[in-house]
């Protein structure tokens, strides 16, 4: 099984893996924005800087404090979480009763000083950032060599979004979450502080996309634009997956980042905009999206 | 939503006696008109031309994005696709087809509007917040496409874009010549811009802003009434693209990206959504404070990133809506 398709088998599961990486950051930034935008109901443009935020903030941390990974694995999320909950209460809670076109061009804003003010202090070049010692290495699958971190990175995903899956559709407090979704102002009849599950939500859904960024430290080079490329292709995504269902980004994520992949193999040149091909045709076909309700 | 105001709603003061005296004009837009006019007579004089002339393809930017965001209630996040294009493709046939100026920014703006047609067929799909989302993901494909196509020049553009003769027989290598042809495009495409606001066909656009199912429920296809305006407000943004590419004699990446997008969302939302003039004021604020503030690299983006956030958070009306408040008029 040298040639599939006539593509050598290394290139094809090369660039399958590729594709599969890229989908797991499509499938938890796609995932947070649809958290966020179940019960704040607006989109979170800074989304992709908060990603890059938790990407820097993993390399000061290894770099000043000399903190490892796995301390940032674990500190990072907290303490851009902590940001997003701070944006929460001073400007983002101050928009809820207008058009939510106006939480858009907020996030945009905060999206565009987090961005210049890191490329100030660190320039535009990129930081590099080394993969912990515990996953460098490969592994031999006997059909090709899987570098270690990737397959963590890709396992590490799974494992967030279907914990958060379980989070949002099993337990009490994701049960408070989606009637929240549903009618906020019966919840909080029901004596549950409706606001402050708000702030938390927003809180959570940014430390997701500080994790993505600690996750893609090792694997992109740390800089301040990684996040906005990443954002607007997750917007595609979000569009082609529709926010209406948690599994339904995660499959949506993944599915799309694994198709980039396949495009990479059979026809480069489409690889930058196939997925807004797709989203297109999405559009024409289903408009509410593949999982999405009308 | 019931209590979720639209996005426009602020800006525009309560509907107070609304004359429609001179062409449309109420009895204050028109005195506004009369300084608008007046600035564009005396400012060559006065200012440096070209950077004039830089200021009115992004004031009729502005008030072709102003036309689907302030008086349809679509945010589109993808203007600089239309922009960016009108201006590759009249670079393009001024330099390789060798074709007049008129002629070119004409191919432009037509590029832009086909382009407009296509992508809002796509886009009016969605409202709200996934129409900006599905805007801004297709200005993004164009701008790959840009970078991917030959003719687009890549990194580098299309250069030395020549200036040619109006119509073949008026040289525009002076300044102060092509000054007039640009400010005569501009104010055509600003009359052009108010007189569809203000044909019924404009009317039954503002509705749809206002209550789109309303508006089904009152026989009106709403669907083509949005993608008209899409198409229109391309077409010109693609038309203030054509004329800045002729202008500069350069057409790039910068323009297409999505960056742009975000400058003349800006640059209206600072005018003043939903206002006649407010763009217009707005992209002379932004294109003014670009100008002097280039020496400070990226904190432009900073500033650009705090005037958005006290914008929206504060200042919604913007400028010109401010004032329009203050007076009890409508500009």
């Amino acid at each position: 099984m040298d040639d599939i398709f006539g593509i050598p088998a290394p290139l094809l599961f090369g660039q399958l893996l590729l594709g599969l990486i890229n989908g797991a950051f499509y499938a938890m930034m796609s995932l947070g924005l649809a958290v966020i935008f179940g019960l704040l109901n607006i989109i979170n443009f800074t989304h992709g800087a908060q990603f890059m935020m938790g990407a820097f903030a993993a390399w000061m941390l290894l770099e000043w404090a000399g903190l490892n990974y796995w301390w940032a694995l674990l500190l990072v999320p907290i303490i851009i979480g902590f940001t997003g909950v701070v944006l929460e209460r001073l400007m983002i809670s101050r928009l809820y009763k207008l058009d939510h076109l106006y939480g858009l061009l907020l996030t945009f804003g905060l999206g565009l000083i987090i961005e210049g003010v890191f490329r100030n202090q660190f320039g535009s070049s990129g930081l590099p950032y080394r993969i912990p010692p515990e996953l460098q290495g490969a592994w031999d699958l006997g059909f090709m060599f899987l570098p270690i971190y990737r397959g963590w990175v890709v396992i590490a995903a799974l494992v967030l979004c279907l914990a958060t899956w379980l989070l949002i559709e099993k337990t009490r407090l994701g049960a408070y979450l989606r009637a929240a979704t549903e009618n906020a102002p019966l919840v909080q009849a029901f004596g549950v502080n409706v606001p402050r599950m708000v702030t938390l939500t927003y809180g959570f859904g940014v430390a997701l996309a500080a994790i993505g960024g600690v996750l893609a430290a090792p694997i992109y080079s740390v800089n301040p634009q990684m996040g906005t490329n990443l954002i607007i292709v997750v917007f595609a995504v979000v569009v082609i997956g529709g926010m209406g269902s948690i599994l339904g980004s995660i499959i949506t994520g993944f599915g799309l980042g694994i198709v980039e992949g396949l495009t990479k193999v059979f026809y480069p040149e489409a690889s930058a905009t196939v997925i807004f091909v797709i989203m297109a045709i999405v559009l024409l076909a289903r408009p509410a999206g593949l999982f999405g309700r009308a | 939503m019931a209590e979720s105001t639209a996005i426009t709603a602020n800006s525009i003061p309560a509907p107070a006696a609304e004359d429609h005296g001179i062409w449309g004009f109420s009895r204050a837009q028109f005195g506004a008109l009369g300084v608008m006019l007046a600035v564009l007579a005396i400012g060559p004089f006065l200012l440096y031309p070209v950077f004039l002339m830089k200021l009115l393809c992004f004031a009729l930017f502005a008030c072709a994005f102003n036309l689907l965001i302030g008086y349809v209630g679509l945010l589109s996040f993808g203007h600089a696709a239309y922009f960016g294009m009108g201006g590759y493709l009249a670079g393009h046939a001024a330099k390789v087809w060798g074709l007049t100026p008129e002629l070119a920014i004409i191919v432009g703006g037509a590029t832009a509007a086909l382009l407009g047609a296509v992508a809002g067929w796509v886009a009016i799909r969605r409202q709200g917040i996934y129409f900006a989302m599905i805007t801004l993901a297709l200005a993004q494909m164009i701008y790959f496409l840009c970078v991917q196509l030959p003719f687009t020049g890549g990194e580098d553009g299309i250069q030395a874009i020549p200036r040619g003769s109006l119509f073949g027989v008026i040289p525009l290598d002076r300044d102060l010549t092509l000054y007039w042809v640009v400010a005569g495009i501009f104010l055509l495409g600003f009359l052009m811009i108010h007189r569809i606001i203000h044909s019924p066909y404009g009317m039954v656009l503002k509705s749809i802003r206002e209550n789109e199912p309303r508006a089904i429920s009152l026989g009106y296809r709403t669907d083509d009434y949005k993608l008209l305006a899409f198409i229109l407000s391309a077409g010109l943004a693609g038309v203030a693209g054509a004329t800045k590419s002729i202008v500069f004699g350069i057409a790039t990446l910068t323009d297409v990206h999505w960056s742009m997008s975000g400058e003349v969302v800006l640059m209206t939302l600072v005018g003043g959504l939903g206002t006649v003039f407010g763009p217009v004021v707005g992209a002379a604020v932004i294109v003014t404070m670009q100008n002097y503030l280039a020496e400070l690299g990226a904190w432009v983006t900073v500033i650009q990133g705090v005037i958005f956030v006290i914008c929206v958070l504060a200042f919604r009306r913007g400028i010109v809506g401010e004032i329009g408040n203050w007076l009890k008029v409508k500009l």
